[in-house]
Parts: C-alpha cells; structure tokens; sequence
C-alpha cells in the first residue's frame, strides 16, 4: 500500500488521516493533491495526522515542507500529528523539528489553531 | 537463523530507469538484509537509504531514460550488507550539493537524498562510476 489519505473536520480544522507510505510516486502526488484541494476549497487550519505512517524519504519530505510553506503563505497553518519514532527521527535528523509544530494529542492540537 | 551460502551469493541487477525499479532494489536489499539477519529496523534504515540512491540514480542521474540502466550490486557477508548502485548519468560532485541543514536551505522541498543515506547507512561513498555516471556505495553492519 503506498498511501490512504482521508479527511475529517473538528470544529474549524481540519484533520488529514495519513496511512501508509509518503515517497517519490503515488504517496507524495496523493499527499500533495490532498493538501492543494485542502487549501483551494478554503480549509486553512490543517492538521496532518501519521499516527500510521512509519515510511517518509525524502521526497515526501519536501511535500510537508512544501504543504506547510503553502499553507503559511496562505495565512493559514498545517501543523503535524501522533508522529511515529521513526518519522520523529527524521525530522529531527532534517532539523525539521524545529520548523513543524508538532503535537501527541488530537485535542490538544485542535484547541492549539488560533 | 543460520546463514547459507546462497544466502551470501552476491546479487547483481540491471534495471530500467523508471520508478518502479526504485521499488524493486529496495525490495531486493530489504529481503537479503533479512536473510542475513537485520531487525527490521535497520533493514527499513538501509531500504530508505537504497531508495534515495535508487531515486538520484533514475531522476538525477539517468533522467529517466529508457536507453539508460541502473547496476545494483548486493553483495553480503557474515556481519554486513554492501550495496552499490551505478547509473549512466553525467555524474556530479558531491561537495556541490548544498547543504540541507544550513538555515537558508531548511525550507527547501529537495536536497535531502544524500543526507538520508549518510544516516541510515554505517558507510557511503559517492564517486564517478570506472566509466562514468555516478556510483554509490553503501555498507550496513549487524549489530
């Protein structure tokens, strides 16, 4: 499976549900679409859940920046969601960490959209 | 598990220029590592590794042409996994890459290939191919 992606709203936010893999090919042209027609249909508080997603290169790297640079631009906020180890690692390992806000709990991280 | 010599016989393979064949080099590492007995950490470690030099090879490297191939060597020993990948491409100095962690390049959406392999592999090494493109060699160690 490379990537499901499915999308919910909590009040004002919306919540992008990622399983799976996000690399170079379906993963990241799904994630990049979902995030374009998020931001084109007027949902600027995204909140982008990898609970389930162990698998990120470097390409699918560059689609979160690029979402999130989108998405600020737009004077909106993606913010990131329950990251698994290894995915923690390596936005800490690209100094991504310190670019993303990242949260471990869902509520939390809805009540943290101004 | 106990390691057999077929276990141990290196894998060569030549592979089309598409991204299908990143799939296919990282399965092929992923299934020796295990044979020679990597958790699945680290073989998830070297198959991201594989991945990006598989990636550069076909994009960067072959720019995805159909008359151009990627060489993939597995080569295992009793304690390690040596991994090179050859493309046909015009090559490239690795000094010329920007560096992923500077500030100013932090928000850049590409880049980040060869820091990845330079962390998920215990050894890396980027040079011009015996006769051009770029090869890529990789070594991963047992714990």
């Amino acid at each position: 499976m490379s990537l499901k992606l499915t999308t919910r709203q909590v009040g004002d936010v919306t919540v992008m549900d990622a399983v799976g893999k996000i690399t170079l090919g379906e993963g990241s042209v799904a994630f990049r679409d979902a995030a374009k027609d998020l931001l084109a249909s007027g949902h600027k508080k995204i909140l982008v859940n990898l609970g389930e997603v162990n698998y990120i290169d470097s390409s699918g790297i560059g689609e979160l920046v690029s979402a999130f640079t989108t998405t600020s631009n737009q004077d909106g906020q993606l913010k990131l969601l329950s990251l698994t180890k290894r995915v923690q690692d390596l936005l800490q390992i690209t100094k991504l960490y310190t670019v993303f806000e990242v949260h471990d709990d869902e509520a939390n991280a809805i009540r943290s959209f101004s | 598990m106990s390691k057999t010599s077929a276990d141990l016989r290196p894998i060569h393979e030549l592979l089309a220029s598409d991204l299908a064949s990143v799939d296919i080099a990282e399965e092929s590492v992923m299934q020796r590592a295990e044979r020679i007995g990597f958790d699945e950490d680290a073989r998830m470690d070297l198959g991201l590794a594989v991945r990006e030099a598989m990636v550069n090879a076909v994009v960067h490297g072959n720019n995805y042409s159909p008359k151009k191939k990627v060489e993939l060597s597995i080569h295992s020993s009793m304690d390690s996994l040596r991994v090179v990948i050859l493309d046909q491409g015009s090559g490239f100095e690795v000094k010329t890459v920007p560096d992923p962690l500077d500030d100013q390049n932090l928000m850049k959406t590409s880049g980040r290939g060869l820091l990845m392999m330079q962390t998920y592999v215990d050894e890396l090494s980027v040079k011009k191919g015996p006769k051009g493109g770029t090869e890529v060699v990789m070594v991963k160690y047992l714990p």
